[in-house]
């Protein structure tokens, strides 16, 4: 168990990288406590993969650290890190059993008999294993191999962390959400920081007590679920996170709030002065249909079940927002009001004001 | 199940195949089957003989020799292209440059018509002016594989693994090629020596290869004729007279008809058998 810190991290997969564009990674600093269960989140090649392959050690970065309890283990390989890592397609050692699978590790370690034996029937029992020891792993189904793959990094009483790389993307719908349940308990049991990556905001909301969000090689927020939801710090992270997404409209800056298409609203920060592209940023869930406010056209309504999303045209562009069960949807000529409280300015992408607060 | 409509009229779709069949194998095999059975003393002339020249092979101390020969054969080397072949497959690159030069110069023994491979090791290996006969003799070595059967064994057995170790080659690169690369990291993480990283994921996974080329080289090697035939014509005496040299020499030699159709159906049924019994034991445990 470790506490995991990446300072000034950057990678490039380019043996000289010149541009922006060549690094995979731009400058990263964070800070893991030991015993959390965080996500990686972000759209394919956002580099989050390539992060997690330098936390692991298969992969050196080019410029940076990796500090386990503050010792510098970015040289090190990845089995004298002592992390361990489920991986997207399940591994199983096919012509071992169950059991032999979960003993690996710790057969390779020396580890004499009698402790093999209790340590694999224990984490058997916490993953639901404890049935099919003398199966072979060949014949399990995905989820049991995932199963045995996060068993043999359970099995280690040496792992500093357990790494997730996208690891229900074989799994079967249905059975993504016992998996998830399981993943969660099994964390709150054996307290071991749990870092997991995906491009599927759910499994990362759900999972992680912090999910870092990614996109393009940057982090664009750490955050609670709660806090990427109710505060986004850049409008990727408002359109990333939430079913559907934030509403970003472009605007103008004035004293009190923004004008968006010649109409003054108001909002919970203020920019200072307009010195980047202006953009408001609100939740379909803090928009509503007043008498009068933001005129729109109502163009499309769809039916999400205990809600219908409803799509209005404004003069700056689409905005959505959610009506409730039994909610009366006016149609033709309507006005949008936006929650003051939950509606903000964004400057070039990011929210205005943010390190005036922090 | 009972809804099942029961139509035979796809059996006429299977037809082309059947007859494509029936014309390169069944037919020219049942002649063969039709001779074992008869006695000619030409002018096209048959006469009833039934199971004479089965009985006639079977005893015969000439097919048993033969048979053994080329069981040692077969088996040597399979015992040394296998292994050999894996190690080398596994000493390969997987990425860069290096991947296409070493595959192209495993492919060229594989290129090389087989009564050239024979000549050439014919030449490579005479005493007085082949590079390999010239240079054993003068480190001290009595080489001379035309007098010596020994001599002969390991010159014929030396060519084959040349020519053949390849294949292996090729067959088990396909196999490591395919395993993904997260089984290595996988492995790494949990400690894996080599050894366990050979023995429980290299080795599971390049099995099926495996099996394809045991199989083609014992059927291969249990067939060969052309190189040995070019090298040493059996000889010296019969030392090197393997089963189809000496099929050969009864058919188109002798003009034996009927002992050798009777022989050459007790070769295809040794062939047959040890191939079923070599895939049944390199399969076995899949079902499990």
């Amino acid at each position: 168990m470790a506490r995991i810190t990446l300072d000034q991290l950057r990678h490039s997969y380019a043996r000289n990288p010149q541009s922006d564009a060549d690094w995979a990674l731009k400058q990263l600093d964070l800070e893991w406590d030991d015993g959390g269960a965080y996500a990686l989140l972000g759209p394919s090649g956002c580099g989050k993969t390539t992060l997690l392959n330098i936390i692991s050690g298969l992969l050196v970065p080019s410029h940076g650290k990796v500090l386990f309890d503050g010792e510098d283990v970015s040289m090190l390989p990845p089995e004298q890190r002592r992390i361990a890592q489920v991986f997207q397609f399940p591994v199983v050692y096919d012509t071992m059993t169950v059991y032999d699978n979960l003993a690996f590790p710790l057969r390779n370690r020396g580890v004499d008999e009698a402790t093999v034996d209790s340590r694999v029937r224990e984490v058997a029992a916490m993953n639901d294993l404890m049935g099919m020891l003398d199966k072979r792993a060949r014949g399990l189904t995905a989820d049991g191999k995932q199963k045995i793959s996060l068993g043999r990094g359970l099995v280690r009483t040496d792992v500093n962390a357990i790494l997730f790389d996208e690891p229900l993307t074989v799994i079967d719908p249905h059975l993504k959400f016992q998996l998830r349940s399981k993943l969660k308990e099994l964390h709150q049991r054996v307290a071991t920081t749990m870092i997991y990556v995906t491009h599927d905001q759910t499994e990362a909301l759900t999972f992680a007590d912090k999910v870092v969000v990614m996109n393009v090689g940057e982090v664009m927020q750490v955050g609670t679920p709660e806090e990427l939801f109710d505060e986004p710090q850049h409008t990727f992270v408002g359109h990333f996170i939430g079913s559907p997404g934030m509403n970003v409209l472009p605007c103008q800056v004035s004293g009190s709030g923004a004008v968006v298409a010649c109409h003054k609203v108001a909002t919970a920060n203020k920019a200072a002065r307009a010195d980047g592209t202006a953009e408001i940023g609100v939740r379909p869930e803090f928009v509503s249909f007043a008498t009068s406010g933001l005129p729109a056209r109502v163009a499309k309504v769809s039916d999400a079940g205990r809600f219908s999303i409803v799509e209005a045209d404004c003069d700056a562009g689409k905005v959505r927002l959610l009506v409730g069960e039994g909610g009366t949807i006016p149609s033709e000529q309507v006005h949008l009001a936006f929650d003051p409280a939950r509606t903000r300015i964004y400057v070039d992408g990011w929210l205005a004001g943010r390190e005036a607060r922090s | 199940m009972s809804t099942k409509t029961v139509n035979q009229k796809a059996w006429f779709l299977v037809l082309p195949v059947l007859v494509l069949v029936a014309f390169n194998a069944i037919v020219p095999l049942m002649t063969v089957v039709n001779y074992s059975v008869q006695e000619t003393f030409g002018d096209n002339l048959f006469f009833w003989a039934g199971l004479r020249w089965f009985e006639e092979v079977l005893r015969s101390p000439r097919f048993h020799d033969a048979l053994s020969r080329q069981l040692i054969f077969t088996f040597t080397i399979l015992a040394i292209e296998i292994p050999l072949g894996v190690i080398i497959a596994l000493a390969m690159p997987r990425k860069g440059p290096w991947v296409s030069v070493c595959l192209v110069l495993m492919a060229m023994p594989l290129l090389i018509p087989w009564n050239v491979v024979g000549a050439m090791w014919n030449i490579f290996g005479l005493p007085e002016l082949g590079l390999m006969g010239k240079a054993l003799n003068s480190l001290g070595f009595d080489y001379n594989y035309t007098r010596q059967p020994g001599d002969a064994w390991f010159t014929l057995i030396l060519m084959d693994v040349w020519h053949w170790t390849s294949l292996v080659v090729l067959l088990a690169y396909a196999g490591l090629v395919s395993i993904p690369d997260a089984y290595y990291q996988a492995a790494k993480i949990d400690g894996a020596s080599s050894w366990a990283i050979f023995r429980y994921i290299q080795l599971p996974k390049m099995k099926r290869v495996l099996t394809i080329a045991v199989l083609l080289r014992f059927m291969d090697s249990f067939n060969i004729y052309t190189e040995p035939s070019v090298l040493t014509g059996g000889g010296p005496g019969n030392s090197t007279t393997l089963l189809s040299i000496d099929l050969v020499k009864i058919a188109l030699g002798q003009f034996d008809l009927g002992p050798a159709a009777a022989m050459s159906l007790v070769y295809f049924l040794v062939i047959l058998l040890l191939s079923w019994i070599f895939y049944t034991v390199m399969t076995r445990d899949e079902e499990s």
